[in-house]
């Protein structure tokens, strides 16, 4: 057990733990933001993306240790109330089925469209590789695209 | 929902009557009286589905559980069209389980919208007709010369105006009217229109919680450690390191499984791994290739059991035929997957016990779980929470009756197990693994007269008797058979129809191909045939179902697109009283290799009830039909899945998604079934597809395995 100090969402955590847990389970079990998901535990599904500093990171095998000084945003901190223009998009396309895997595709795209504000088609395709087992790709890949075109 | 109860008491609420209508009870609750002090913001309890505040809040509850089908928002949506309010203007709420006050709480058989589309418009229209009443009576006026308008009574003549707030404490003393009138589809304000999914805005910022979030005081996390084989028993266990393993509080031994319990899920998970446990085998563990030879084996033989359906003879009309066609199918086994892993919140106290997660199915699990615990089922409380994901896998309740046995166990605290995506995916259920065998005659003038399938599933029959084609062919058969096996199976997203649709639409090109004729055309020859001339019993309108296969052919200008690279594919499948018919459009690439492009699909559901739902549970069904069928199998070795999570079990992603466009038949009829109906035919409209790019018959799945894919 270590301590750390940890930003999320702007908001400064003391936390006592193991330092190889997983950022996810500090975020979820230890300070108690659960907007962030548990999909696979092996960064293959995508369900646990959060952004450490501006990178969309799968955060199910990243040790809180490697954290450093890098801010962390979950979900639950990428608006104040739900307009960010992606998470606008997502609502206007009416994306969600189950929604569990949303947050993490929401990241991904969030950290995609701040690094390629106008991505196409094959931009998307190569950065966008989390799962959803709804089978909601052509919806989120419709969001990406006017939440892009909004930000113009 | 506990605080909702308390309020209701607090408030002098009591059930008054319940009275039945088309098979469904409505249990209205009325409120017999209130004290004048009580009355502002006052909540009135107008019936099970509709509660008005005083201050004019309107909220819609929601009975069924919500699994990603829409229904929480499509159910709300018949009681508020009925009940005449601006969907802007209401609160949709998710009810527990409350077999008093509503029927069928089950996410299954994409049947919530179907089995509630008379009953639930009623809820809305009786309650209206109650504001009106209410007002009426108020103004001293005929209840016949005022009308609705987005949550108000007008009185046309007087110009007299009520919101529904202020009606409704006179509305809920007044008797429950017997006979309302629905409204006529042209008049329909909400039903047809798009409208989004009602939790869009928990799930974008993360808020809503899903059953794996719950989180009480006092409780700890826990994970189960099961047989790493189908058929295995647990012979020997060593705890000592994963009680000393950090945030460990207890290691139990209970059935034939492990619970490891803690402060964390990562550290529960981490003390899973420290248990040391033996396993024997009991009995022969079969591998996917003793099951596949096996179930072949099976369909060599006379079917053993009664045929599900016989038309005419096939045996006489097969030694009789101018020309028979063969073909066999195998399916693997297919995990569900749900994207939010088995979990459930358990907290069995001596006498009672409260369960919060994620079930498609509450009241059949409560009464398993009364009867494990021997606690009345009067005194277990089941709130369902949304869940992320179910595809058949949450119609079981072996999760919630574990989390039952594990809070009792550890001395009756509040626990969470949740399974690790490896325990998901290799301590589950599956899709069955299926053998099938096609056998089909035509006549001298190429006209289908013969007709039999033979199959056989582990621990399931693979087959219905009355699936097209019959009905068309005079001379028709089905047997299936169950091979038992350790390996647990269940339902499956459009179960039974998830592969009968593959086979049977994968068949017919065949057949077409072979007798030359048009895969279009041949499908509607023999819906003519059903039509005119049946044989035997027909569960399917061929009108309608040649009216989505005729759209379909139109919108993907089926047999036009023939220049250059372009392939198409066809198939159609009726299910969930559901008509459904896609074309797959493929390209051929300079390397000879094949792309899928692109899916069209026509469906006949019946009145679409939201669009926006209506398509994406089509679209949705496509991508998971696509997806599974080129690229998903469970595999076993000595009864151990070879498969525990998704870097080896692949799942369909963003980049390999085709297009998928999706067009309604517009009808009156009442809506029918679109959680499962879309998958059927998108696996076999890509193999049919990839027949005419390549000549290549797919009789297996996974496609990807053909090699004939970029």
């Amino acid at each position: 057990m270590a301590a750390f100090s940890i930003t999320v969402n702007n908001k400064k955590h003391q936390v006592e733990v193991d330092p190889k847990m997983p950022l996810l389970w500090v975020i979820r079990d230890v300070i108690g933001l659960t907007g962030t998901k548990y999909g696979c535990g092996i960064t293959q599904c995508g369900a646990c993306t959060v952004h450490v500093g501006n990178a969309a990171v799968r955060s199910c095998m990243f040790p809180v240790e490697s954290v450093g000084d890098e801010k962390i945003t979950t979900i639950e901190g990428l608006s104040e109330s739900g307009d960010h223009p992606v998470q606008l998009a997502w609502k206007e396309i009416d994306v969600p089925q189950c929604g569990y895997c949303q947050s993490g595709q929401i990241m991904a795209a969030v950290a995609l469209l701040k690094e390629n504000p106008s991505p196409t088609d094959d931009d998307i395709h190569k950065t966008m590789t989390n799962i959803c087992r709804c089978g909601t790709y052509n919806r989120i890949k419709k969001a990406i695209k006017a939440a892009a075109t909004a930000r113009v | 929902m506990e605080g909702l109860v308390k309020k209701l008491n607090r408030r002098n609420f009591i059930r008054v009557s319940a009275i039945a209508g088309g098979g469904f009870v409505l249990g209205f609750n009325f409120l017999s009286s209130c004290s004048p002090e009580q009355r502002p913001g006052q909540l009135i309890d107008l019936n099970a589905f509709v509660k008005i505040d005083t201050n004019g809040e309107i909220t819609i509850m929601n009975p069924n559980p919500e699994v990603g089908q829409g229904v929480k928002t499509a159910l709300p949506i018949l009681v508020a069209e009925e009940l005449d309010v601006d969907w802007k203007d209401i609160r949709v709420e998710q009810a527990g389980l409350d077999t008093n006050k509503y029927t069928r709480q089950v996410a299954g058989g994409s049947g919530s919208v179907r089995e509630s589309w008379e009953s639930f418009r009623k809820v809305g229209a009786t309650a209206r007709q109650m504001l009106i009443n209410a007002a009426a009576m108020g103004w001293a006026v005929s209840a016949d010369t005022c009308h609705t308008e987005n949550g108000m009574v007008v009185h046309k003549k007087s110009g007299k105006k009520a919101k529904y707030g202020e009606l409704v404490e006179r509305a809920a003393t007044l008797d429950v009217p017997q006979e309302v009138n629905l409204k006529s589809n042209a008049a329909f304000k909400l039903i047809g229109k798009r409208i989004a999914n009602v939790d869009n805005q928990a799930i974008v910022t993360g808020q809503f919680k899903y059953g794996i979030d719950t989180k009480r005081e006092g409780m700890l996390y826990a994970t189960i450690i099961r047989p790493p084989a189908f058929g295995q028993l647990l012979e020997s266990l060593d705890d000592t390191a994963a009680r000393k393993s950090p945030g460990v509080k207890q290691v139990l031994k209970f059935e034939n499984k492990i619970a490891v319990l803690g402060q964390s899920t990562w550290e529960v998970l981490q003390g899973a791994k420290m248990v040391k446990a033996e396993w024997k085998d009991d009995g022969i563990l079969e591998s996917t290739t003793d099951y596949s030879k096996n179930l072949k084996s099976v369909l060599l033989n006379e079917p053993k059991e009664e045929s599900r359906r016989k038309d005419g003879n096939v045996l006489e009309a097969f030694s009789s035929a101018a020309k028979v066609v063969e073909l066999d199918f195998e399916a693997p086994f297919l995990a569900h997957n749900t994207m939010e892993p088995m979990n459930f919140f358990a907290h069995v106290k001596k006498d009672s016990a409260e369960l919060y997660g994620p079930i498609q199915t509450p009241e059949r699990t409560r009464t398993r779980i009364a009867e494990l615990l021997g606690i009345p089922e009067e005194k277990i409380a089941i709130m369902m929470t949304r869940m992320g994901g179910g595809f058949g896998r949450r119609l079981m309740s072996d999760f919630v009756e574990e989390a039952a046995t594990v809070s009792k166990l550890a001395g009756n605290i509040p626990v969470n197990v949740i399974w690790s995506r490896e325990s998901d995916m290799s301590g589950g259920f599956y899709r069955p693994m299926y053998s099938y065998k096609y056998k089909a005659a035509v006549d001298n003038d190429n006209k289908l007269i013969a007709w039999h399938h033979h199959s056989v599933g582990v621990g399931s029959s693979a087959a219905s008797g009355d699936s097209f084609p019959a009905g068309a062919v005079a001379n028709f058969q089905v047997d299936t058979e169950e091979y038992k096996s350790p390996v647990s199976t269940a339902p499956w997203r459009a179960p039974t129809h998830n592969f009968i649709g593959f086979s049977e639409q994968s068949f017919i090109d065949e057949i077409a191909h072979k007798i030359g004729k048009d895969p279009v055309a041949f499908r509607l020859e023999m819906l003519e045939q059903a039509k005119n001339n049946p044989i035997g019993k027909v569960n399917y309108n061929p009108d309608r179902f040649a009216t989505v296969i005729k759209k379909a052919a139109e919108v993907a200008e089926w047999g036009k697109k023939k220049a250059g690279n372009v392939f198409q594919g066809f198939a159609a499948h009726f299910s969930f009283e559901t008509y459904v018919a896609e074309v797959a459009e493929l390209e051929k690439q300079a390397d000879g290799k094949l792309k899928l492009k692109k899916i069209y699909c026509v469906a006949d559901c019946g009145t679409v009830v939201n669009l926006s739902g209506a398509e994406t549970q089509l679209e949705g069904g496509i991508i998971d039909g696509i997806g599974h069928a080129m690229y998903a199998e469970l595999t076993l070795t000595k009864g151990k899945p070879d498969q525990t999570n998704f870097n080896t079990y692949r799942m369909i992603r963003m980049r390999e998604v085709p297009e998928v466009e999706v067009h309604f038949i517009q009808n009156n009829e009442k809506p029918t079934g679109l959680g499962e109906p879309g998958l059927p035919p998108a696996g076999p409209a890509l193999a049919n597809a990839v027949f005419a790019a390549s000549g290549v018959r797919l009789k297996t799945q996974p496609f990807i395995k053909s090699g004939l894919f970029a």
